[in-house]
């Protein structure tokens, strides 16, 4: 073994560890955030018992998780049970390897990053509905088929929304879609009316493709905790019931990061000054607000009227999108 | 109050099948609703409960109550029907008496379907048995239960 | 749809929803048989918290099945109370002083009205919105202390005695309410833009289990469930009782039939028990408000009587028979929720599963006042 590959995998298990770290971090903190956001928008104060301000309530989540016994009912698949979460868990902490955090922030810059992304997303989905079926339990089996129909519903206007973006861009490389973004905020994607009149609402429709997608409220089927008890995590307990949530959390971080870097220039500062990783950060836990936020104002919405949402309105709409790029590329 | 059909104009058919008394009279009388909650009360035979029922139907009245009295001393059940009409508020209740050592009368839950329930809870109560009723099984009671807990005689 | 889901009966799977189930709001149970997510037959299974009130009030004085009222139906837990001692008052023919009569109504509209945001709040969390629910809270959380104040106790209260109410209202009592009724007033826009026009509300709520004035007749169902199928039923206005015909208010009607309808009478009635109290307050007599020689032994003689009530969900209604000792001799409850829950099996047939679950929360079910 030359010196070299050491150094790459030394780096490569750094960078790991960063990742993993970065995503616990976010997860944890990510709930307290919402706690607190609920408590304020439902005239509450939220935690406020560990630690000053709460600040420690996730420490103490967390060790109170993982203190629990992991129950396998009778009848559960065991192998797929005991699979569900961790398969869930770790495609959204790979999805983090790519994103350019700042210039030099970044795990590995892949030139189809943008790709891999998505392709990680899929088998969250895949791992979602395999708990569910494995949990032999009517409630997950309906909340796993609900799942499905819904992220391939989702899935379409997303990637279509993501394609008409690329043909602008003419890269799958997430650093340089940043990179081609420098400048005031006139130059984000989301104002470049220049290459496609429709991208406000492009941008509308991968924040709300981005909440179906991570199964957050007021797309939330596979919890949907008034009817399905608790969805797919029915059967789960103790940190196998812990791993569904640092994993949608984690979805909404990486969702909310490819915002950043799609439609609102990513390290970039909005008026061209000392652009770098503060102003990634700042953007991308705007957006997790944003995500919250819409959580805790809207009841959830009926199944039906999820896929209708989808089909009758955002693909139409995506695909009219992607048409109208193609002609202003063709153009101009 | 003005209703389709107030009770002075149900009276009469009433009176065609209300049970007589003795001086074969027809056991019926026009109440004051403030003083006794109803407005015409009026004891049927125990057949033609399901008759009074279709009258009140045909009147649009409403179920509100059905419910059972146990009346040790005259070995007899009585079964009390309480309707309304939901549009003047004027009611009517009606009674029906069965031997108490095999109290049996026709359901009315083909004609009002909210009498499943009320049948049902009433036969737990009191051993009282609906002919006709799609499926008299316990409903308040445990699903095993073979008690009556509001007859008189019972001791649990 | 349904006929498809009968086409597919043979596929059909056995979902228990309850005893314990985040819908139910208690101890009930519904066996819903799907075909996917299509109801193929959903049937209540009820009497899990079945205490057998009836029989407690033959076995005890008629003074001491007081405390019992207040347990059927606790979340409106007045009206109970208003409905027994109505009856037993009718029963001995107990003349009750006017300031009781008012104190009576104004306690119970803000019952009311404590029900009925109670309600606000859990039908958006079993629709999945939760935050509501919260500010419901903050305002019943106002009549609670009133009531409080008056009554001892914020839920099982025991408050009225025959011939009036156990205890008189202050001067702090009436500048609470008083001050209620304009602070609530002032939330009502804020309900109106947060739920009443949040969009993906709507969405779940109009023209979703939609209940004809016929079904309701026919089951029984009374209170903002046939009257958010365009009949106008209200006991308050058409049986009146105590100080009601003194009283300007309107009886809310809406002909949809759909679970908006039952939301918007349910708030509708918010605004006119407002109304009745702000007026009650105004009118309210001085005088006693207890009977003068009611009897601590109270035997009614002989007699067959029944009192209803419009308690938050319905018609609560009283049938008590005496034989003329201290005991009744039958004491019939009749619960407006056991009326309103036995239309579900009809007409949650051929609906999906989330809009029965709407259903079901729109009927404002107390599971202890159906199992008694």
């Amino acid at each position: 073994m030359t010196e070299g590959m050491l150094m790459n995998l030394v780096r490569l298990l750094l960078y790991l560890v960063g990742m993993i770290g970065f995503a616990a971090f976010n997860a944890a903190y990510l709930t307290l955030l919402e706690r607190k956001q609920a408590s304020w928008m439902q005239l509450r104060r939220g935690p406020t018992e560990v630690g000053p301000w709460g600040l420690l309530q996730p420490v103490a989540d967390g060790v109170k998780l993982m203190s629990k016994q992991l129950l396998l009912p009778r009848d559960v698949d065991v192998p797929l049970f005991l699979l569900g979460p961790i398969m869930v868990v770790v495609p959204p902490i790979l999805c983090l390897v790519t994103i350019p955090f700042s210039e030099t922030v970044v795990a590995r810059n892949y030139n189809l990053g943008l790709l891999m992304i998505f392709a990680f997303g899929a088998v969250s989905t895949f791992a979602l509905m395999l708990a569910g079926l494995a949990s032999a339990n009517k409630f997950s089996s309906i909340a796993a088929a609900r799942i499905v129909a819904q992220n391939i519903a989702y899935e379409i206007p997303l990637l279509v929304i993501v394609l008409s973006l690329v043909m602008t861009t003419h890269t799958f490389n997430l650093h340089t879609i940043v990179a081609q973004q420098a400048g005031g905020f006139w130059h984000w994607n989301l104002l470049k009316l220049g290459a496609n009149p429709l991208m406000p609402v492009a941008f509308l429709i991968y924040f709300i493709c981005l909440l179906a997608e991570s199964n957050r409220a007021p797309f939330d089927m596979v919890e949907a905790e008034s009817e399905l008890v608790a969805g797919v995590f029915t059967e789960y307990s103790g940190m196998g019931f812990g791993l569904f949530f640092i994993a949608e959390y984690v979805n909404i971080v990486v969702g909310c990061c490819l915002a950043t870097i799609l439609f609102l220039g990513g390290w970039h500062c909005p008026f061209g000054l000392l652009p770098g990783l503060h102003w990634f950060l700042i953007k991308m836990y705007a957006l997790c607000v944003m995500v919250v936020w819409v959580r805790w104002s809207f009841p959830r919405t009926q199944f039906y009227g999820l896929l209708n949402l989808s089909w009758k309105y955002l693909i139409p709409l995506a695909l009219a999108n992607l048409l109208l790029t193609a002609v202003m590329l063709k153009l101009f | 109050m003005e209703s389709a059909m107030p009770v002075k104009d149900l009276k009469a058919s009433f009176e065609a099948i209300a049970q007589r008394n003795a001086a074969g009279q027809p056991l019926l009388a026009e109440t004051d609703h403030g003083a006794k909650g109803t407005n015409l009360d009026l004891t049927v035979p125990a057949e033609r409960v399901g008759d009074a029922a279709r009258i009140l139907d045909r009147a649009e009245y409403m179920i509100e109550a059905i419910t059972g009295v146990d009346w040790l001393a005259d070995k007899q059940m009585e079964i009390v029907y309480d309707f309304v009409d939901p549009v003047s508020g004027e009611r009517v209740t009606f009674r029906a008496r069965a031997p108490r050592d095999k109290p049996e009368l026709p359901s009315i839950s083909a004609v009002f379907p909210g009498a499943n329930w009320h049948e049902r809870e009433t036969h737990d109560f009191f051993g009282i048995v609906f002919a006709g009723h799609p499926g008299l099984i316990p409903l308040l009671l445990p699903e095993d239960a073979t008690f009556h807990p509001l007859r008189k005689d019972f001791a649990p | 749809m349904s006929s498809d889901a009968q086409a597919l009966h043979h596929e059909s799977f056995v979902l228990n929803v309850g005893p314990q189930h985040p819908a139910t709001h208690g101890v009930l149970r519904i066996k819903l048989t799907m075909d996917g997510e299509y109801i193929v037959d959903a049937e209540p299974v009820i009497g899990y918290g079945h205490r057998m009130h009836e029989k407690m009030g033959e076995n005890r004085s008629y003074a001491k099945f007081l405390p019992n009222t207040g347990r059927l139906d606790y979340v409106a837990a007045l009206f109970n109370g208003h409905g027994y001692v109505g009856a037993v008052e009718r029963l001995a023919g107990l003349v009750v002083p006017e300031r009781a009569e008012y104190i009576r109504v104004i306690t119970c509209e803000l019952n009311r009205i404590a029900s009925h945001l109670l309600w606000v709040g859990a039908f958006l969390v079993d629709l999945g919105g939760f935050t509501p629910l919260l500010y419901c809270f903050d305002d019943r959380e106002h009549i609670l202390d009133l009531l409080e104040s008056v009554t001892g106790s914020r839920l099982t209260f025991c408050y009225f005695r025959f011939g009036g109410v156990c205890n008189d209202v202050d001067d702090n009592f009436i500048a609470g309410a008083r001050a209620f009724v304009t602070s609530m007033r002032s939330r009502m826009p804020l309900y109106d833009a947060f739920v009443s026009k949040n969009i993906i509300f709507r969405k779940r709520c109009e023209g979703i289990g939609i209940l004809s004035a016929a079904e309701c007749r026919k089951y029984g169902a009374s209170g903002p469930v046939i009257r958010g199928s365009g009949v106008a039923y209200d006991v308050r206005k058409l049986e009146p009782y105590s100080v009601y015909p003194q009283l300007d208010f309107d009886v809310p009607v809406y002909t949809e039939g759909d679970c908006m309808a039952r939301y918007r009478v349910r708030i509708a009635e918010i605004v006119e028990s407002l109304r009745i109290v702000e007026q009650a307050l105004d009118k309210l007599p001085a005088g006693p408000v207890m009977a003068d020689k009611v009897p601590r032994a109270l035997k009614p003689p002989k007699g067959d009587c029944y009192f209803n009530v419009e308690s938050a969900r319905g018609s609560f209604g009283v049938r008590a028979i005496s034989d003329g000792s201290e005991n009744a001799y039958r004491l019939k409850l009749r619960s407006p929720c056991f009326s309103n829950l036995s239309l579900f099996q009809e007409c949650a047939r051929g609906m999906l599963l989330t809009d029965a679950l709407a259903l079901l929360g729109s009927l404002d079910l107390v599971i202890p006042d159906i199992d008694r």
